[in-house]
């Protein structure tokens, strides 16, 4: 545990000091709920701008996971820690998911900053429905999210250009897992992949606790992806370790 | 003059290749073709849960406004890697005429962009079934050079500033972020507070995106001619400025010693 949480609050406290997370996770969620909001106010469809935010402010949770634990690996490698991370007594995996869980818990500045946008900028009501499910549909949300984090480190180290992969999923994330969209607007093969993804849970464990309905079910499905995610993660953390010892690549980039 | 064009075309073209690597496909697809078009689609996914525009509002403004990647990063990297890789000051010791040295560096960029807005036109067309006369392409991807030409003006301005600050990235991703919501790529101007149509009327896009819907429309060039013309115009000041702020921070850096220094 305490491995756990020194390592979650020094990547936290790191990836808080720079500029481009705090641009991923606070600038552009801005940007994005900006025009979503002046959208939803020309158009003609009913919707309340704390949908906006809440969506918005996801967005921002993602591309800070995505881009954060996308490269995590290879960071490490630029920096000359991954040989003394994977040489110390701890196994690898669990010094490398409270770094995944620090880039899911950047994103809550994402939140935060769509959330008090809204207030001051639209005049957004910021009435929850369940305030104590919506304290803990976040945290299951970052759970989600990180621990996907742990999936897409152990698996981009195999691309080469990982950031150019985490390009690659910004957009199509956003779009298929409802942040912004409904699913049921989008073509019917869409629904099945939304539900493998943890932000298509986490936004409407955040939605539901927010705006009025049963989050419950959506924070479960967070905790249950959780625990698959980690799973998958823990195999192919596993499989990169020994590829990386056998081959003798571990600080190649 | 022989020389100058050797330094525009071949100087420019190799700076390209060496310092940006976006002739690598791994890169390119992801980034550059693949990005814009979800982009495309989630706007417009977003006006349709929305009630508010057509789908052809978004696959013309985001099309363009996607320009923005390769030439807003492209030009503000190229130079800003010069200083990185420590090839700048052998490139500001040299007699090379500046004007040769820094547009040249801006010609790849404007085709490049021209490309990727053409491909992200193009698919999402194709993708969300808009229907467009095809006598309006060739105008249309007129437009796009024009918007294309416009931004890597403010590329060779924010490659100005990139001397100055460290985080180019973050520089360049604010820049693409002011675009998107000041252009009237998703939002139509008219919508937009009066104050923000007063600063979308200063920012290259704005113009190019108007045009190029209405000749989506139907209209004619020469009914969108004068926006066209507007656009080059606003590349031109950018650009302009751009230069003159990249000669100064030359001079300032050989008086101060700060040349390899943000």
């Amino acid at each position: 545990m305490r491995l756990f949480y020194v390592g979650w609050k020094f990547h936290l406290k790191s990836l808080t000091l720079s500029g481009f997370f705090i641009l991923v996770s606070v600038l552009q969620p801005l940007v994005f709920a900006t025009i979503a909001f002046y959208m939803w106010k020309a158009g003609k469809s009913p919707g309340t701008l704390l949908y906006v935010a809440l969506g918005a402010g996801l967005m921002g949770m993602w591309s800070a996971t995505l881009f954060g634990s996308g490269g995590a690996i290879q960071w490490q490698r630029w920096q000359g820690t991954l040989e003394i991370l994977v040489a110390a007594p701890p196994r690898f995996l669990w010094t490398i998911v409270p770094l995944t869980l620090a880039t899911s818990t950047v994103g809550l500045y994402a939140i935060v900053a769509t959330l008090f946008w809204g207030r001051v900028l639209f005049g957004v009501p910021l009435d929850l429905e369940h305030p104590a499910l919506f304290v803990l549909a976040l945290p299951a949300t970052v759970l989600g999210l990180g621990l996907l984090g742990l999936v897409l480190a152990s698996t981009f180290v195999l691309y080469r250009h990982a950031n150019a992969f985490s390009n690659l999923l910004e957009y199509p994330v956003w779009l298929v897992t409802g942040l912004l969209v409904p699913v049921s607007l989008l073509p019917g093969f869409v629904e099945p992949l939304s539900w493998v993804l943890a932000p298509t849970w986490g936004v409407r464990a955040i939605r539901e606790s927010a705006l009025g309905g049963d989050p419950l079910a959506a924070i479960g499905m967070c905790v249950l992806l959780s625990a698959i995610y980690l799973g998958i993660g823990a195999l192919t953390m596993a499989n990169f370790e020994r590829l990386a010892r056998q081959r003798a690549t571990l600080s190649l980039t | 003059m022989r020389v100058w064009l050797r330094i525009f075309f071949v100087g420019g073209l190799t700076s390209y290749r060496a310092l940006f690597g976006f002739l690598s496909p791994a890169i390119f697809i992801p980034s550059l073709l693949v990005a814009p078009v979800f982009q495309v689609l989630l706007f417009a996914y977003i006006g349709r849960s929305a009630g508010a525009q057509s789908d052809e509002f978004y696959v013309v403004g985001n099309a363009i406004q996607y320009a923005s990647i390769p030439c807003v990063f492209a030009m503000t990297q190229l130079i800003s890697e010069e200083r990185q890789n420590r090839t700048l000051g052998f490139i500001l010791v040299s007699p090379a005429p500046r004007l040769a040295l820094f547009l040249g560096r801006a010609l790849p960029v404007i085709v490049n962009a021209w490309f990727v807005s053409a491909f992200a036109f193009a698919v999402g067309s194709l993708l969300l079934d808009v229907d467009i006369q095809g006598s309006a392409f060739a105008p249309i991807a007129l437009v796009g050079a024009a918007a294309a030409f416009s931004c890597t003006g403010l590329g060779l301005f924010t490659a100005g500033i990139g001397l100055l600050v460290r985080e180019t990235a973050v520089l360049s991703n604010v820049v693409f972020g002011l675009l998107l919501v000041f252009t009237g790529a998703n939002v139509a101007i008219e919508d937009l507070p009066g104050w923000m149509q007063g600063v979308s009327a200063r920012l290259p896009f704005t113009r190019a995106i108007e045009a190029a819907r209405r000749l989506a429309d139907g209209e004619s060039l020469a009914d969108v001619a004068g926006l066209v013309a507007a656009e080059v115009l606003v590349g031109t000041i950018y650009a302009v400025a751009g230069f003159l702020f990249l000669v100064t921070l030359e001079t300032q850096s050989r008086k101060r010693a700060t040349l390899e220094r943000a």
